[in-house]
C-alpha cells in the first residue's frame, strides 16, 4: 500500500513516525511504503512563538531538521504539491514529479491572513510567524507606556492565544514596572471571552482582578493606522497605542486552488478523518473543516487515530476507531503560572485554578516536542 | 434550498458555532444564505444577537430533536 502524507508540520509528522512503528515488518517487505512531502526541509515547533515574542526563547530553538524527526523507512522529500488529482489518486509537484498513492493524507496546515483585514497588517503586531514574533518583541521592549489593545481575528489558530497573550503581557508590563503606564484591553468576536464557557468563567474574573478591560462581540473591520483606531464589524471602536493581533487564519492556497476546500478547509468526516465523498483520501489538523479548535494537540490526536486506521486498513483491509474530538490545550496565565483545557465532541472542558506546576510542564513539554513528533510520546 | 451551505457546528465545544457561523460568513457571497448547525442551546439566542449588531438577517431559529437550526443571510 502506498501511503502518501503531504505536509511535513506536527500532523503529518507524528502520523508517519506513528505508521512507520506500526508497520515495520510491511516497510521491510515492501508491502507498505510511507512517503512525505513537505514544502520545507525545517520543522517549527510553532507554540514557541508566543514565547519567541517575550524573549523567552530564540528562533533557532524553535527548528529542527525534518529528516532528523522521521523514522527510518519513510521517503521524505521536500517538494510541495501543487496538483491533487485525486480521481487519479496521484498529485503533481512543484519540481514536476508525479507521485501515486492509495492512501493519502493531507496535512498541510493554515496561514495567517493579517492581510484580509485593512490596515492589520500595516498597524498590528502579532506573533504567528518566526519574523513578526521577533518584530513584536522588539515593540515591545520599546514600548513605554500607553493603551494596549489585544483584537482577534476568525477563525484563528490555538484557540488559547487571545487570552495567553494578554495574561503574559500583563506580567512582561508588570516586571518592567509599567503596570501603571499601561492600560490592556481585551477585545474577543463572541459573547463572552473565551469560546469555552467554562475556561471564559474563569478568564473574566482574572481580567477583573488584574485590570485587565475586556469587549465581547468585537470583530475587527478594519484598523485606521493614522487615528490608531480599530473598528468593528459590530460598530464599535477601540483606540490604541500599540495593537496585539491575532490574525484570522486560512487553510493553503494549494488546497484552495484545487478546489478541495472554501477557504482552503477541506471539508472532512468529523470522526474517520476522511474528505467527504473520498474513502482513501484523508485530512488532519488544521486543514480540516471540522468545528474543532486548529491546535497542535488536535493535529496530535488525529493523527493517533488516524496512524492505528491506516495501518489497520494495510493489516486488515478496514479501519478499527473513531476520532473522538480530543483536544489538550496548555493556559498561560501569565509569566509563571498555567492551567489546561481538555475536552472532546462529548464532554467540555474543567479547567483547574493556574499553578506554577501546570506552567513548568508546558516549559517542559515545550522541549519534550521533539520526542512527540518523533512518534514516542 | 440546495444551495445553501450548512455549517455543522453540533458538538462544537471550540471554537463553538457562533465563531464557525463568523468564519463562515467571511467566506460567503452578499446575499448568500448560511444554516447554522448547534447542539448548543446558547446559539438559539446568541447568534441572533450578533447577527442584529452586525446588520445581517435572521431567516429562521427553530429546534429539531435537540440540534437548532439557525438560518441566516449575509446582506453586506
Amino acid at each position: 500500500m502506498k501511503i502518501l502524507i503531504v505536509g511535513g508540520g506536527m500532523g503529518g509528522t507524528i502520523l508517519a513516525n506513528n505508521l512507520a512503528r506500526r508497520l515495520p515488518a510491511e516497510l521491510k517487505a515492501g508491502k507498505a511504503r510511507i512517503t512525505m512531502l513537505s514544502a520545507s526541509d525545517k520543522h517549527m515547533y510553532q507554540p514557541g512563538l508566543l514565547y519567541l515574542a517575550f524573549g523567552r526563547t530564540t528562533p533557532d530553538e524553535l527548528y529542527r531538521d525534518q529528516a532528523s524527526l522521521l523514522e527510518p523507512g519513510i521517503k521524505f522529500f521536500v517538494d510541495p504539491v501543487e496538483q491533487f488529482l485525486l480521481d487519479k489518486n496521484q498529485v503533481k509537484t512543484k519540481s514536476g514529479k508525479t507521485y501515486d498513492y492509495d492512501v493519502m493524507v493531507i496535512a498541510t496546515g493554515s496561514r495567517p491572513v493579517p492581510e484580509t483585514i485593512p490596515g492589520l497588517a500595516e498597524h498590528s503586531e502579532t506573533f504567528y510567524t518566526e519574523e513578526t514574533a521577533v518584530k513584536m518583541f522588539r515593540r515591545l521592549q520599546g514600548f513605554e507606556g500607553g493603551r494596549v489593545v489585544i483584537a482577534v481575528g476568525v477563525p484563528h489558530k490555538c484557540p488559547m492565544a487571545p487570552l495567553e497573550i494578554t495574561f503574559m503581557l500583563h506580567d512582561y508590563f508588570k516586571d518592567r514596572g509599567l503596570l501603571d503606564k499601561v492600560k490592556l484591553h481585551y477585545t474577543y468576536p463572541i459573547g463572552r471571552v473565551h469560546s469555552l464557557e467554562n475556561v471564559a468563567k474563569w478568564a473574566a474574573p482574572e481580567f477583573d482582578r488584574l485590570g485587565i478591560t475586556y469587549e465581547t462581540l468585537f470583530n475587527i473591520k478594519e484598523v485606521d493606522g493614522k487615528a490608531k483606531v480599530v473598528h468593528s464589524e459590530e460598530g464599535t471602536q477601540a483606540p490604541f497605542d500599540l495593537l496585539i493581533s491575532i490574525p484570522a487564519h486560512r487553510g493553503m492556497e494549494v488546497i484552495e486552488k484545487n478546489g478541495l476546500g472554501q477557504g482552503g478547509w477541506i471539508p472532512t468526516n468529523r470522526t474517520r478523518l476522511n474528505m467527504e465523498g473520498r474513502d482513501n483520501v484523508f485530512a488532519l489538523g488544521d486543514t480540516t473543516n471540522i468545528p474543532i479548535s486548529k491546535a497542535g494537540s488536535t493535529a496530535h490526536f488525529e493523527a493517533e487515530a488516524l496512524g492505528e486506521n491506516i495501518a489497520a486498513m494495510v493489516k486488515l483491509g478496514a479501519p478499527v476507531r473513531d476520532y473522538d474530538g480530543k483536544v489538550f490545550c496548555f493556559i498561560e496565565a501569565g509569566k509563571d503560572r498555567a492551567t489546561y483545557a481538555m475536552f472532546d465532541y462529548q464532554n467540555p472542558p474543567q479547567p483547574k485554578e493556574p499553578t506554577r506546576a501546570v506552567h513548568w510542564f508546558k516549559m517542559a513539554y515545550n522541549k519534550l516536542y521533539w520526542v512527540s513528533a518523533r512518534g514516542l510520546l | 434550498m440546495s444551495d445553501r451551505k450548512v455549517i455543522d457546528a453540533r458538538g462544537s465545544f471550540c471554537p463553538g458555532p457562533l465563531m464557525e457561523l463568523i468564519a463562515g460568513m467571511k467566506l460567503a457571497q452578499v446575499g448568500e444564505e448560511l444554516e447554522l448547525l448547534s447542539t448548543d442551546k446558547g446559539s438559539a439566542n446568541d447568534v441572533p444577537e450578533w447577527i442584529r449588531k452586525v446588520g445581517h438577517e435572521i431567516l429562521d431559529n427553530r429546534e429539531e430533536l435537540g440540534v437548532w437550526h439557525i438560518v441566516v443571510k449575509k446582506m453586506k
